[in-house]
């Protein structure tokens, strides 16, 4: 009559199973619904840890459906660490394959810009650099490559996630437009914040974060983007805090 | 085995409650008799931000107890090492006054279930688990304390009683133990055993750490009252007698007032903490 926690598992995420047998009451008749108890705190803090994590998306689809969604999400994707302040990671991809979503297209984006700002949140602290260390020889600017800060993200859509973002969560917030958003969220001491990248201005970063100088991320998003905004990107940077080494060549 | 040297508990004979960050300002402008604060160590294993911030603010005013709740000590697997490894490191850079882990399971092979379940009290579990603690009290480099679960059925085969089964641990492992009273009160009921029994029969001189927190009531199959642990409202009137018996008999330790859903506004999480402290000062030194 061992019960194994394979099989204690196996009943716990699937309320179909029967309990497992050796497991009793106190009379020693079988556990019956005192089992329940483990299957709903399980169900229950994993449900209520989505909607912390994801509130704009909990807000778009309405509590109930979260929780519905969040119950087949638990049972499929459950926490693969005990550091809940990561769960949810394949929760933009779970929503791209829910067919009855599929008018609701940018909710994945929305879900992704969500883990984003957790991300950022819980990113290690830097410290930036001031605007004037980039107040050198131009050409030796070009030739400088940069470190962003841990807190930096990136996140790029097809749909107005940063509009739908603050929307949501701001009072008085216009209403989101049909466009296209780069999103790039800074973190100038504890709270993340999400801003509207100039076109171009995405792939110059990835191609800072993957190692180019200035100069040659700038040949790469004028290409894409023609006139594209280096000024408004890198104001964006600083005043977020977001570069936190330069280095010049030689 | 723990060498004696490397024990070390300085949690003060006062009042504690679970630190909520909703309460960080509330709690330095009046912390009433709060003399420590207790966090749950997976919430301070990010790489920075505030939640890293708050705590090392509070860390200069008040002793910490570092209280795990995802260790897995009564996994049938193997500990997770990159775990074991966040949690030196969070020790290491706070050097808490208490560490704390429960005596349960939670990480099935890939899979962390965000509960704490239960084990049968065998001699094989007795085994794993003192060879989990002895690697827990390695690694970490200092000595933990176990904690009483909340039970809401049994194993057909077990074999040993609880308390006898946290003694046997704490014998063989040198680990200390973290009395959970209102656990023992919800288990008491749910298993239909005395309370005071449980006491009685339990170590109280390897106690390093009260908790008390609230419970909800439902009913079984049978219309058998139903206890859960649920951290989400105050502590009840028989559980508050149930810790005079224990401090009767243990004398002061710090007591921590747990409250980790439904939190309430400071002022209430204070009274309760009061409440706690009053308990303590009827007691003798």
């Amino acid at each position: 009559m061992t019960v194994t926690q394979d099989q204690f598992r196996a009943a716990l995420l699937d309320s179909a199973q029967a309990v497992p047998e050796g497991l009793l009451d106190a009379n020693h008749g079988p556990a019956g619904r005192r089992f329940n108890v483990y299957r709903n705190n399980v169900a229950v803090s994993l449900t209520e840890a989505m909607h912390q994590a994801f509130p704009v998306v909990t807000k778009l689809l309405g509590a109930q459906n979260m929780d519905g969604l969040a119950g087949i999400f638990l049972r499929q994707h459950p926490p693969s660490s005990p550091l809940m302040m990561h769960y949810g990671e394949a929760f933009p991809e779970f929503l791209t394959g829910m067919q009855q979503l599929s008018h609701l297209g940018y909710l994945p984006d929305v879900a992704r810009l969500e883990l984003a700002l957790r991300r950022s949140y819980h990113a290690a602290d830097s410290t930036p650099i001031s605007p004037e260390a980039l107040a050198i020889d131009p050409e030796m600017l070009m030739e400088a490559t940069i470190e962003f800060a841990p807190a930096m993200q990136l996140v790029r859509s097809e749909w107005p996630i940063a509009s739908i973002w603050t929307f949501n969560t701001q009072d008085g917030s216009p209403k989101p437009q049909a466009v296209t958003e780069d999103v790039l969220i800074t973190r100038v001491e504890f709270d993340p914040e999400p801003h509207v990248l100039p076109s171009g201005g995405a792939e110059w970063i990835d191609a800072l974060m993957a190692g180019k100088t200035i100069g040659e991320a700038h040949e790469i998003a004028e290409g894409l983007s023609p006139g594209f905004d280096l000024g408004a990107t890198l104001a964006l940077l600083l005043q977020g805090g977001a570069i936190i080494t330069l280095t010049t060549k030689g | 085995m723990l060498d004696d040297t490397r024990k070390s508990n300085h949690l003060p004979l006062t009042a504690g409650v679970g630190y909520k960050p909703q309460h960080f300002s509330d709690i330095l402008e009046n912390a009433g008799p709060v003399g420590w604060l207790e966090i749950h160590a997976e919430n301070y294993m990010g790489d920075g931000g505030r939640p890293l911030a708050q705590l090392r603010h509070m860390a200069e005013r008040f002793p910490i107890s570092v209280h795990g709740v995802g260790l897995s000590i009564g996994g049938e697997g193997p500990l997770d090492a990159d775990h074991l490894d966040r949690l030196k490191q969070l020790i290491g850079w706070l050097n808490p006054a208490s560490f704390s882990e429960h005596l349960a399971w939670s990480t099935h092979g890939a899979e962390f279930l965000n509960d704490l379940l239960p084990l049968p009290y065998t001699d094989a579990s007795l085994a794993r688990i003192c060879d989990h603690i002895d690697q827990v009290q390695t690694h970490v480099g200092r000595q933990m304390l176990l904690e009483n679960p909340s039970s809401y059925l049994a194993f057909a085969e077990s074999t040993w009683s609880e308390p006898g089964f946290l003694h046997e641990v704490a014998q063989r492992t040198g680990c200390g133990l973290l009395l959970d009273v209102n656990n023992v009160f919800v288990s008491a009921t749910n298993l239909e055993f005395s309370p005071q029994g449980y006491i009685d029969a339990y170590p109280l001189d390897l106690v390093g750490e009260i908790h008390l927190g609230g419970h909800d009531e439902d009913e079984d199959d049978h219309g058998k009252p139903l206890l859960i642990d649920s951290h989400g409202r105050e502590v009840v009137d028989p559980v508050w007698s149930l810790l005079d018996y224990v401090l009767e008999r243990s004398g002061p330790k710090p007591l921590l007032i747990e409250w980790d859903t439904d939190v309430p506004d400071w002022p209430i999480l204070r009274a309760e903490a009061e409440r706690g402290q009053a308990a303590l000062e009827r007691v003798p030194a």
